[in-house]
């Protein structure tokens, strides 16, 4: 247990700029990951985004091997693959058998480019299973950048998006260009996934980017109290979890996990004691 | 209603339409016009080009010739006046929307921007719009939870909350059991009474609706006739129309047509 629960040393690791940076990157991804997440569960993407997430995977395996930025490296593959996924994306009954082909091929690839990798191992871990030491000063403002792009363009598209995510059909007919809003949806859920997969790794995106959402969906149906009960527990999550991680000196995705299952435990629960009061 | 009907604009107006997928025509030379406040019902086999008429009314199809005007006007994507009713499909459990957001969706879910003012003129319509359908009990509710025929009274609400003069309906009715289908087709027929809404209905399933309608526009293969339904429901009109003999019989005051493969319907999708 105290290899897993320690406060040692805590005060002095909070004074260090990479980690006070590592808190600004988890608040940021808190933010937009919990903004998208309830559209994300509403339009039942959560297999595209793990998709995504193995591409940026692999984008940033391959920017380590050619020692460019592995945020860049991450950002191109996760913007591909969301490309890729979002105009896929209209045609429902093929879409997990490409998203699954895809995603093989991506992991595959990213595990080759890893292997060929001959620098530091913690780098090649760090993608797969995240590292708040991936974030430096510089990459703060590309997660700026990043987030407010993001939840501008959400800003501006989100009803008619919510519209074409509840009835596609009633959306088009009222003039909804749902075969543009789609593509551009997986774009932005694909940025978020390249800013998430240096700091909770690949493998884990999925905690930040679902869990709340499936949460939050169980004890609201508000848009607005989803969408910001959804970002609280994103926040909660990767700020605890990146707290937690930093005196035991583990990777900071398992904790983020961690606290987000709880969380959609609870909300479960919730919804479950709300449900038997209604019949329906 | 009927009579009296030229000194106004038609609802709806075609004039020599046309449309063809390729070498395959679905109808051309194809004249309607709807008056307002009249219910016309589209009938005919799968493929027949039902679904295609309401596209090009809700200007998501073109037309290969002809015009298509809605009170007047050119047929254009997303016109406000212009209400759409779909056949019913279970929201996705997890929407995060209640009744009346779903609601809320048909007055200004088109629109970019978050909304904030207008926020005022936007809850009372919705809350007319619930009224009038009855769902104000379930307003609130998540919508991906209710009951078929509850998310079909909301789309409903959704579709007249805009205030539209016309009313496109596609299979609204199926899936629903009788007793929601008799509401349903009561509050699209109230609709088009208390606010001279036209109402272009397609369905394969005539009897839900008899009383209610005015007008029969019956498709068969790029054949079509356009009349009351004592004039178009009758054994050699439609034995004319399919090309086989074909018997209609009334059963009380249903219609039973014999000689036509059951067209149970196949919902060519929209979008």
């Amino acid at each position: 247990m105290d290899r897993i629960f320690s406060f040692a040393g805590l005060g002095d690791l909070l004074s260090l700029s990479f980690v006070q940076n590592a808190f600004v990157a988890a608040a940021l991804l808190g933010l937009v990951a919990g903004a998208l997440a309830p559209l994300i569960v509403a339009r039942g993407m959560g297999f595209a985004v793990h998709g995504t997430a193995e591409l940026a995977f692999t984008g940033g395996a391959a920017a380590l091997l050619a020692g460019i930025s592995v945020s860049v490296g991450a950002v191109v593959g996760a913007v591909i693959a969301g490309l890729v996924f979002g105009v896929l994306g209209l045609r429902q009954r093929e879409r997990d058998s490409v998203i699954g082909v895809v995603l093989a091929f991506g992991l595959g690839l990213g595990v080759l480019l890893l292997s060929l990798y001959s620098g530091r191992a913690s780098n090649k871990f760090g993608l797969l299973t995240g590292s708040i030491v991936s974030v430096d000063s510089s990459n703060i403002w590309v997660l700026v950048s990043v987030t407010i792009v993001v939840l501008a363009t959400l800003a501006v598209i989100y009803r008619p998006l919510l519209f074409a995510s509840a009835d596609p059909d009633v959306a088009s007919a009222r003039g909804v260009p749902a075969r543009v809003l789609s593509p551009l949806f997986a774009v932005l859920v694909a940025l978020t996934t390249a800013l998430a997969v240096p700091i909770v790794g690949a493998i884990l995106v999925l905690a930040v980017t679902i869990i709340p959402g499936a949460a939050a969906a169980r004890v609201t149906a508000s848009p607005m109290a989803a969408t910001l009960l959804a970002i609280g527990i994103a926040e909660v999550s990767l700020l605890g979890g990146t707290l937690l991680s930093l005196a035991p000196g583990l990777p900071v995705s398992g904790y983020v996990a961690t606290i987000a299952f709880v969380a959609y435990l609870v909300c479960r629960g919730i919804g479950r004691a709300r449900g038997q009061l209604r019949t329906s | 209603m009927k009579n009296g009907a030229m000194t106004t604009t038609p609802a709806v107006a075609l004039r020599g339409a046309r449309v063809a997928f390729g070498r395959r025509v679905l109808w051309e030379s194809l004249d309607l016009e709807v008056a307002p406040g009249e219910f016309l019902a589209v009938l005919g086999p799968n493929g027949s080009g039902k679904t295609t008429l309401l596209r090009v009314l809700l200007g998501l199809q073109e037309l290969d010739a002809g015009e298509a005007r809605i009170g007047g006007a050119p047929v254009r994507r997303g016109a406000g006046d212009v209400g759409y009713i779909p056949q019913q499909k279970a929201l996705a459990e997890d929407l995060p929307l209640r009744g009346a957001d779903l609601v809320g969706l048909g007055f200004d879910g088109h629109r970019y921007g978050l909304g904030l003012r207008g926020r005022a003129v936007r809850r009372r319509r919705v809350a007319e719009a619930l009224a009038a359908v009855g769902a104000s009990e379930f307003a609130g509710a998540p919508a991906g939870r209710l009951s078929g025929g509850e998310q079909q009274r909301l789309r409903v609400a959704q579709a007249l909350v805009g205030d539209p003069s016309v009313l496109l309906c596609d299979e609204p009715l199926l899936s629903l059991d009788l007793a929601h289908q008799r509401t349903v087709s009561h509050l699209i027929d109230e609709r088009r009474r208390n606010a001279a809404t036209a109402v272009v209905f397609v369905t394969h399933e005539i009897n839900p609706i008899l009383p209610l309608v005015d007008r029969i526009l019956y498709l068969v293969d790029g054949r079509f006739r356009i009349g009351t339904p004592d004039e178009v429901m009758r054994s050699e009109v439609l034995s004319e129309l399919y090309r086989t003999d074909v018997d209609v019989l009334r059963v009380q005051d249903r219609l039973v047509v014999v000689g036509v493969e059951d067209q149970h319907a196949h919902h060519e999708a929209l979008a």
